[in-house]
């Protein structure tokens, strides 16, 4: 229910309000064309959990050929004879593969779960504004990447097939298709990230406008949901970051069409460029693809534990650090790339350091749980397992952040592992926890429990049985991106482990189905939510679920922080931000309401 | 699943081992600790009907601890790894008179060029094997890497050497080994289609085996056969790319 009292309280003249709004939008308007952030949600939603599934799919017929290298995929004969004839990988068509897996899982499952989501699900409704700054444009931003998202996917029928020299795309390799074979695919690769980019920068510009002047009154920066803070900081780091790529990609496909030589060497370009470029980029993009990720664990652990979040300054700082430091690390991926040494060196000591910032966050997430009253629910087992799962991410960063240490693991099965304990382990559990927990303000009703434990079950026991192994495989010398490990005889011995891990992943997935027949199923035979069905404090949790149309009644007036869990003068264990305090005798403490910069920009 | 490495066989690999183990210690510590105060916190304070949450809101203290904690460990392990890494890497730290050869990397083998018994690479002499590589023992090598076409990553497990080459460029390697025996080579780096075929071997002997390989090396190749009956090529279809020590093979 929306608050009566801030109605009465507040006199603001806000045309754009939920209630003002009475005129009946068509299906197109509402459902397709729509500029409701909650609606362009739900696309993002719909479209990431597509590609999340391709991805999976995908690394499937992967594993298929690492377990049983030659041996025909079952029901691999459907797959055309450019892919795999007779049911057999080619070794062309698993390079494919893996940069696609790659490739969708990054771009276009991840990051807009994280960005495209939770962003546009979450900003407006927990700083009480009634949408985005510019809504035009955040519906821009979903129609640009959808077909982004097509031109990838089709380019797996293209002549040649899709792009094969990894999702970090390193020239010469991906320069001429005269190495690879594949023309037309890489083109569109570079096309579709490069219209991609343009959505995320869309996405990014208003995440920023709205955050900075549409807060509800008493929205301070510091009461905050640190959802809010880390989705703005993301929005500041894509805005910075995607231009790099998109410049990045126009020279590469300049490379590739029309005869320029950025990244070609016999004509005096410089392969090393490119990696610079991407990674310079590619850093702080991985920062995009936790951040969010961060700021929800940080929400489902504190409502879960019904305590406020431990060093909330120290978050929010620790966020900020994140930010920066990303943007000096990117080198820690060249080690071994034959930059100057010297450079290995400056780059060893800003990795290690940005290791404290990730450090304090998971301190303070335990300090969020102790003394705490936890209760177990679905979202909050998620983002226990993401404080887990991402301490090995950490920890296994450090291996490869010391240089030295790095020459052995770099490019083997141990990198795989760690980016698969960040951006599994961490950001995708993350995702889970946070669809379970906000399914109620996107489509009004809950996701059924039971099911959600099974599926959490699963998907914390296969998932470390298919990751945490690939450590052990990187440490034995396995390569990254290997059609066919058996030709080599050190490896031939680990057999073993990698059928072991396929028949992980096939578990894996199964348990996916769960979710996804859980989510479906729960849009139309859930139980019907209530507002705050999760007891928790923030704005979203004062509007109906799902949210009407402009979200609140009147402009929300906050009182204080997000993480007022179990103060010692109420009985409940919360309290809505927007909750009126009241004086030791009773009546209600005037609001000092803070204008934000009113809502100018609102359609 | 395996946290030992196998024994590294040259000079610097050791150093590289250590650090390694000191990480895999202090990570180990730090793994032990903070999932079990995670375990111990669920099962600790997990619901029950007559408690509440303590109102607490953090502590600068703890903050500055867990902070400055990190920290120092993180800068210890930086002093740690720089002297191993420049005794591994940078060219001013290589050792004074190694052997010297060139390694070039091709889509999808690897070639060695041994210069004439005189030092003349041009020499008639001079000669090239695919696929392997053979050093003495005991001595430092160095040898510089090419590409000719994409990048292509030069990887020795047990040497602890990593090191992409790069068309366009020459960069050097070194390593001194210790151990005679017959090593495996990898490609790190995806370099096309042929990736997971430029599997090779480096050969380490002693002095007097070394020498005697090469000078029959250097009489072949004024003979006019040399390095053509020694290799076979690195073709896709996965037929033996070395000599007679493919070990990976079909
Ligand atoms: C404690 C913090 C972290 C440290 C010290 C760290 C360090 C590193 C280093 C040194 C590499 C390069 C290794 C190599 O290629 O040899 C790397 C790779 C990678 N890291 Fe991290 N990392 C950390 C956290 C994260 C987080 C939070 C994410 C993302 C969510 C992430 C995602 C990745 C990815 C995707 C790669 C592999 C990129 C590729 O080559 O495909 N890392 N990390
Ligand atoms: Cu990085
Ligand atoms: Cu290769």
């Amino acid at each position: 229910m929306s608050t009566p009292t801030a109605r009465e309280k507040t006199d603001w003249d806000i045309p754009h309000y939920a209630g003002d709004h009475h005129e009946e939008l068509s299906f197109i308007r509402k459902y397709v064309f729509s500029t409701d952030h909650k609606v362009i949600a739900v696309q993002f939603l719909v479209m990431s959990l597509v590609f999340l599934a391709l991805g999976g799919f995908l690394a499937l017929l992967m594993r298929w050929q690492l377990g049983f290298p030659g041996q025909p995929l079952p029901g691999g004969t459907l797959l055309p004879e450019t892919m795999a004839p007779g049911g057999i990988i080619l070794p062309e068509f698993y390079n494919s593969l893996v940069t696609m897996h790659g490739t969708f899982m990054i771009f276009f499952a991840i990051m807009p779960l994280l960005v495209g989501v939770f962003g546009n699900l979450l900003i407006p409704l927990q700083i009480g504004a009634p949408d985005m700054a510019f809504p035009k444009l955040n519906m821009a931003s979903f129609w640009m990447a959808v077909p982004a998202g097509l031109i990838m996917l089709a380019s797996f029928w293209v002549e040649g097939g899709a792009a094969g020299a990894g999702w970090t795309a390193y020239a010469p390799l991906s320069a001429s298709g005269d190495f690879t074979g594949v023309y037309l695919g890489q083109q569109l690769w570079l096309l579709s990230l490069f219209i991609l980019g343009f959505s995320s920068i869309a996405g990014a510009v208003n995440y920023i406008t709205t955050v900075i002047n549409m807060r509800a009154p008493g929205l301070t920066w510091f009461r905050l949901p640190l959802t809010v803070w880390a989705l703005f900081i993301t929005a500041v780091l894509v805005l910075l970051a995607m231009p790099i790529l998109a410049g990045a990609l126009i020279m590469l496909l300049t490379d590739q069409t029309i005869g320029t030589t950025f990244f070609l060497p016999e004509h005096g370009g410089e392969p090393l460029l490119w990696q610079h470029l991407f990674w310079f980029f590619g850093h702080p993009e991985v920062y995009i693809l936790i951040l969010p990720a961060f700021g929800i664990v940080s929400e489902l652990l504190s409502n879960g534990a019904r305590k406020a979040i431990f060093g909330y300054h120290a978050m929010v700082l620790a966020i900020a650090a994140i930010a920066f430091l990303g943007w000096i690390v990117w080198g820690h991926h060249m080690f071994m790339s034959g930059m100057n040494p010297m450079l290995g060196t400056t780059f060893m000591v800003t990795t290690l350091a940005i290791a404290v910032p990730s450090a304090i966050k998971v301190f303070n997430w335990l300090g969020t749980l102790w003394k705490g009253n936890i209760h177990f629910h679905v979202p909050f087992l998620h983002a226990a397992a993401f404080v887990a799962l991402f301490i090995i991410g950490g920890l296994s960063g450090i291996f490869m952040a010391s240089a030295p240490v790095d020459i052995h693991i770099h490019d083997t099965y141990f990198i795989v592992a760690h980016l698969h304990y960040v951006l599994f382990g961490g950001s995708l559990f993350a995702i889970f926890g946070g669809i379970i927990y906000w399914f109620p303000k996107m489509f009004g009703r809950m996701m059924n429990p039971f099911w959600g434990h099974v599926h959490f079950v699963g998907t914390f026991v296969f998932y470390n049985l298919v990751f945490f192994p690939m450590h052990g495989l990187g440490l034995e010398g396995m390569m990254r991106r290997l059609y066919d490990p058996t030709q080599y005889a050190w490896l031939a011995d680990l057999q073993p482990w990698n059928v072991f891990i396929t028949w992980a992943v096939f578990g894996l997935l199964a348990v996916q189905v769960v979710f996804f027949v859980n989510f479906v199923a729960s849009i139309w035979t859930g139980r019907k939510a209530e507002a705050n069905p999760w007891q928790a404090n923030s704005l979203e949790w004062s509007v109906p679920s799902p949210p009407p149309h402009g979200n609140f009644e009147a402009m929300p007036i906050v009182y204080r922080g997000a993480y007022e869990y179990s103060p010692p003068d109420r009985k409940e264990d919360f309290i809505l931000q927007n909750e009126p305090p009241r004086d030791p005798v009773g009546d209600r403490v005037e609001p000092e309401p803070q204008p934000t910069g009113g809502l100018e920009g609102s359609e | 699943m395996n946290w030992l490495l196998e024994p590294s066989v040259s000079t610097f690999g050791p150093d590289i081992d250590r650090l390694y183990y000191i990480i895999l210690v202090i990570t180990g510590i730090v793994f032990v600790l903070t999932e079990g105060l995670l375990i111990y916190f669920l099962v600790r304070y997990r619901k029950r009907p007559d408690r509440r949450a303590e109102y607490i809101h953090g502590s600068t203290r703890a903050e500055v601890l867990w902070t400055l904690g990190p920290l120092v460990i993180v800068l210890m392990l930086g002093f740690m790894s720089k002297p191993v890494w420049d005794r591994a890497k940078d060219p001013a730290h290589f050792p004074e008179d190694a052997l010297e050869l060139t390694v070039s990397a091709r889509q999808f083998e690897w070639e060695s060029y041994y210069p004439g018994a005189g030092g003349d690479p041009d020499a008639q002499d001079a000669f090239s094997i695919l696929n392997r590589v053979h050093v003495p023992v005991g001595e430092p090598v160095i040898l510089h890497l090419e590409a000719e076409d994409v990048i292509h990553s030069f990887f020795v497990p047990r040497f602890r050497v990593k090191q992409d080459a790069i068309p366009g460029r020459t960069i050097p390697v070194w390593f001194e080994i210790t151990e005679p025996g017959e090593y495996e080579l990898g490609c790190a780096e995806l370099c096309g289609i042929g990736h997971y075929l430029m599997d090779g071997v480096v050969v380490v002997q002693s002095r007097a085996e070394f020498d005697a390989w090469r000078a029959e090396q250097h009489a072949a190749a004024l003979g006019g056969t040399g390095a053509a009956q020694l290799a076979g090529s690195g073709d896709l279809d996965g037929a033996p790319a070395d000599g007679p020590v493919a070990e990976g093979g079909l």
